[in-house]
């Protein structure tokens, strides 16, 4: 049977309250709710956050046997060079896979996993890993600023020791312009709250569920959890209501914590879902968003034997409040800052340089000497063990999902950096090998020789005139 | 069998500029400043030079690629000039080909200049950017600064000998007020204030656990020296100073990329200097070395090449600065000009700016009487180009 093999999230360390938007911009006569949204960090990105959530749910399973890779969003940081690509480069998937970016829609994240689905069902792929991911820059002070939040999910479909399969899904689309964005423009556009709530909302998510639950002859009381997304709390709960629902069947809400996420947020909701379910269990998910996708999965018992998963909880437990509305404008590159002049020097990304590397940059790749064993990065010829220096006897060795510990490092003030001091340091990895890296989601008070350390993939630097977003990893404090 | 270069090349003169944010000069006057002072010193004409080595790193903030900058502000008469670069230690490289030059037998007379205009930036710190270290490490490695390469070391060695900041700091503080004390004696120096243990500890941080007078400052300058061959340096004076070693280590990749590099030391250092002293014939460094010019870019650079020159035994450089062993009036005086502390760091000049200091020491000559030292016997210079983890120690050994 076909359905989800495992599961992965990923939400960012920085929250902002509401109350830190609204003190600073909230003349501007926008009424957030109580809560807080998930913040990119300044090295954040729709890419980095997918790659973090794609790592989340490949834990323990072989990344050699992904031939699918789908990436789902609305704030995809290249229109040309497939961010897809680029994510499948990051976390060392094979070349023979499938690619694809899904696009242009909140309701993406549900289309690319029917896609994967349909891929895997019809025997043209055999495990699609979806990432949906989203980290939307919306204009200061509209109501988009604090009702979005960055974050992603990850689901692999594939065929064997499922975890949940996917017993039946519906859609309809509508082109039902809500929110648009041209292509040239940075900030998205949308008609009224009203207009969105009750000729869009209220009308299109209860179409979608009925409609599943009338093609496979279901009743909504069949259902252990229902997770649709609940831009209007008061709307979503009369839509349970009507739906014939009970409150307790529906999936917790996840807006007043991490914020609407968008494409990513079906996906979150599954997730969360999957976290606590039990085998036998059916979970019903609905996306909306030009329309909407709903499916329905039945849980296996071989969620029991699902290993460790960041997941949703443990991404929310841990979190540090980011109490100034101006470093986040400064983060997201809404306000222009003073970086020094050392700050502005150009750099133009040698493209051939970053493919030929492509493995030690994106995928942070080193060698391992078949003759001593000694991992080293970035990939050598000649051993850099002293005691060896064999020559071209290296097989490739991944660091990525290596842990180490913080061998030295320093808060340097000179460096150029839009949160400074700028922290790097050293890192000594498990089973060997060390090299300098940028050290972020870290507070170089709590920082220590010694301390243990996982790799990140992040945005390294954005260069504006040759269009170029630069990824790699970094190194960061071990999140719980 | 190779036997080095000991006593077969002499320095017969020297020149060095005013080190400072010399905003009314040109790398070019630079040059010509030193260069003047140097043949006039050596007592020889410019015809009389065959051949010269040119030193300057930052090459695209003054006087851009080749040499042929040099033989235009000098009107060297189409001699051979070679242009040298190595890093922080390009200045004791233009000194090493000029030696080679003559040790080889190709020339009697040889010209050695190093200049760098650092001062042309618009920004404090020394020139960035993230090709500097090719275009690999511009897609893997962190923005490293110079002060942030070397605080890394400083935090590696509180760690390894167990310091508190406000101890390893303390440390650090007496070997940066120790310079201004010898800069504020020197009229070439850039730096010439008298700075405090306590003003040292709590200036503000630059790259933590160092502060703004840890690090060196940041100076345009040149310095150059004119060598020929032991036997013909008696002609042009009385007072020739020898090479008795020039030695040179470069990383292996050992520290940055294998595990067993203990990050609180500079392993280059350690070899360079044990090479220099084997082709000097020096057996206890801490005894026959009287004095020293090192490569002082940080507070912590000073610390640990103590160690590593074998001046302190290894870990315990703290009780060598707290005895004040290093002072002016110590048992070994390191930094007697004020180091690159109080001179700046004009990358080109630096290694060249040593040599010159022990040159005039070693002569009698320093400007002031409170500044000479009591017959030194040997001079060192070191002279290091790159971060801690990745780079390049020279290390030369002078005498009369």
């Amino acid at each position: 049977m076909v359905g989800i093999k495992s599961y992965g999230a990923y939400i960012p360390r920085y929250r902002i309250n509401h109350n830190t938007i609204f003190s600073a911009v909230g003349f501007l006569g926008t009424f957030p709710p109580p809560g807080e949204n998930a913040i990119a960090n300044h090295d954040e990105d729709t890419l980095s956050m997918a790659v973090a959530a794609g790592v989340d749910c490949l834990n323990g399973m072989k990344r050699e046997e992904i031939d699918g890779l789908y990436l789902a969003t609305t704030s995809q940081p290249y229109m040309l060079r497939q961010n897809s690509a680029l994510i499948a480069a990051a976390l060392d998937l094979q070349n023979s896979i499938r690619t694809a970016d899904f696009v242009g829609s909140t309701k993406s994240g549900t289309s690319a996993l029917l896609s994967a689905f349909d891929a895997v069902k019809g025997g043209t792929s055999t495990n699609v890993l979806v990432c949906a991911s989203d980290c939307r820059v919306s204009k200061p002070g509209s109501s988009q600023e604090h009702l979005y939040g960055d974050a992603a999910a990850a689901v692999l479909m594939g065929s064997d020791d499922v975890i949940a399969t996917l017993e039946g899904h519906f859609s309809v689309s509508y082109d039902f312009p809500d929110r648009w964005k041209a292509t040239s423009e940075k900030f998205e556009h949308a008609w009224e709250d009203r207009f969105i709530r009750d000729a869009g909302y209220a009308k299109i998510i209860p179409e979608t569920i009925s409609g599943l639950l009338k093609k496979y002859n279901l009743a909504i009381t069949d259902f252990t959890k229902i997770a649709f997304p609940d831009l209007y709390p008061r709307e979503h709960a009369a839509i349970v209501k009507r739906l014939g629902a009970d409150p307790g069947q529906i999936q917790g809400s996840l807006l007043d914590k991490v914020g609407d996420t968008g494409s990513a947020s079906p996906l979150m909701m599954l997730v969360a879902a999957l976290e606590d379910a039990k085998p036998g269990d059916k979970i019903m998910i609905a996306s909306f968003g030009n329309g909407s996708d709903a499916m329905f999965f039945q849980v296996t018992e071989n969620i029991k034997k699902m290993g460790k998963r960041r997941g949703i909880k443990k991404n929310l437990e841990t979190k540090k409040e980011l109490a100034s509305y101006e470093k986040y404008l400064a983060f997201r590159n809404l306000t222009p800052v003073e970086l020094g002049m050392r700050g502005e020097i150009g750099f133009r990304t040698p493209m051939s340089t970053l493919f030929r590397e492509r493995k030690t940059v994106l995928a942070l790749c080193g060698s391992k000497c078949k003759r001593c064993g000694t991992p080293q990065y970035p990939p050598q010829r000649i051993c850099v063990n002293p005691d060896c220096g064999a020559v071209d006897q290296m097989e490739g060795y991944r660091f990525s999902d290596k842990k180490g510990v913080l061998f030295t490092y320093t808060g340097d003030n000179l460096a150029a950096s839009i949160d400074p001091p700028a922290i790097y340091g050293f890192v000594d990895f498990d089973g060997g090998g060390r090299f300098w890296f940028d050290i972020t989601d870290c507070d170089l008070d709590s920082t220590k020789v010694g301390m243990p350390v996982e790799m990140t993939f992040r945005r390294r630097y954005v260069d504006e005139s040759g269009g170029v977003y630069g990824y790699s990893w970094k190194a960061m404090p071990v999140r719980a | 069998m190779a036997e080095g270069i000991k006593d077969k090349v002499a320095i017969i003169g020297m020149g060095c500029t005013k080190f400072g944010e010399l905003w009314d000069k040109g790398a070019e006057d630079l040059m010509v400043d030193s260069f003047q002072e140097c043949i006039e010193d050596a007592g020889i004409e410019k015809k009389d030079i065959q051949a010269a080595w040119f030193g300057v790193h930052f090459e695209e903030q003054s006087v851009g690629k080749g040499a042929t900058s040099m033989a235009l502000a000098l009107k060297l008469p189409f001699i051979p000039v070679t242009r040298v670069e190595n890093f922080c230690a390009t200045g004791t490289e233009a000194l090493r080909g000029a030696c080679y030059g003559v040790a080889s037998g190709a020339y009697d007379i040889a010209l050695a200049l190093g200049v760098e205009k650092l001062k042309d930036t618009g920004y404090g710190g020394l020139p960035g950017g993230p090709g500097l270290m090719g275009s690999r490490n511009a897609l893997i490695m962190p923005k490293i600064t110079a002060p942030g390469s070397f605080a890394m070391m400083a935090t590696r060695y509180f760690a390894v000998y167990g310091l508190s900041p406000e101890e390893g700091k303390k440390m650090l503080a007496r070997v940066s007020a120790k310079s201004h004390h010898n800069g504020s004696l020197n009229p070439k120096a850039h730096l010439r204030r008298e700075i405090t243990v306590e003003q040292v500890m709590n200036a503000p941080i630059i790259a933590w656990p160092l502060g703004l007078f840890d690090c060196c400052g940041v100076s345009d300058g040149s310095a150059a020296a004119i060598v020929t061959t032991a036997e013909m340096a008696k002609k042009f004076r009385p007072d020739p100073v020898y090479i008795k070693s020039l030695q040179i280590a470069l990383s292996s990749g050992e520290e940055l990329m294998y595990t067993k590099w203990d990050g609180a030391h500079v392993e280059t250092g350690l070899r360079a200097g044990a090479l220099a002293y084997k082709e000097a014939g020096v057996k206890d460094p801490r005894k026959e070395i009287s004095m020293a010019e090192v490569h002082d870019c940080f507070s912590i650079t000073e610390a640990v090449t103590m160690e590593d020159l074998q001046f302190s035994p290894r870990g315990k450089v703290k009780e060598d600065i707290e005895a004040g062993r290093f002072n002016l009036d110590g048992e070994q005086p390191v930094q007697p000009d004020g180091g690159l502390k109080c001179f700046g760091h004009p990358i080109g000049a630096s290694g060249l700016r040593m040599m010159y200091e022990m040159y005039k020491q070693l002569q009698g000559k320093a400007q002031l009487p409170e500044r000479q030292l009591k017959n030194p016997k040997l001079g060192l210079t070191h002279n290091m180009g790159g971060f801690p983890a990745m780079n390049i120690v020279s290390v030369a050994i002078v005498g009369l």
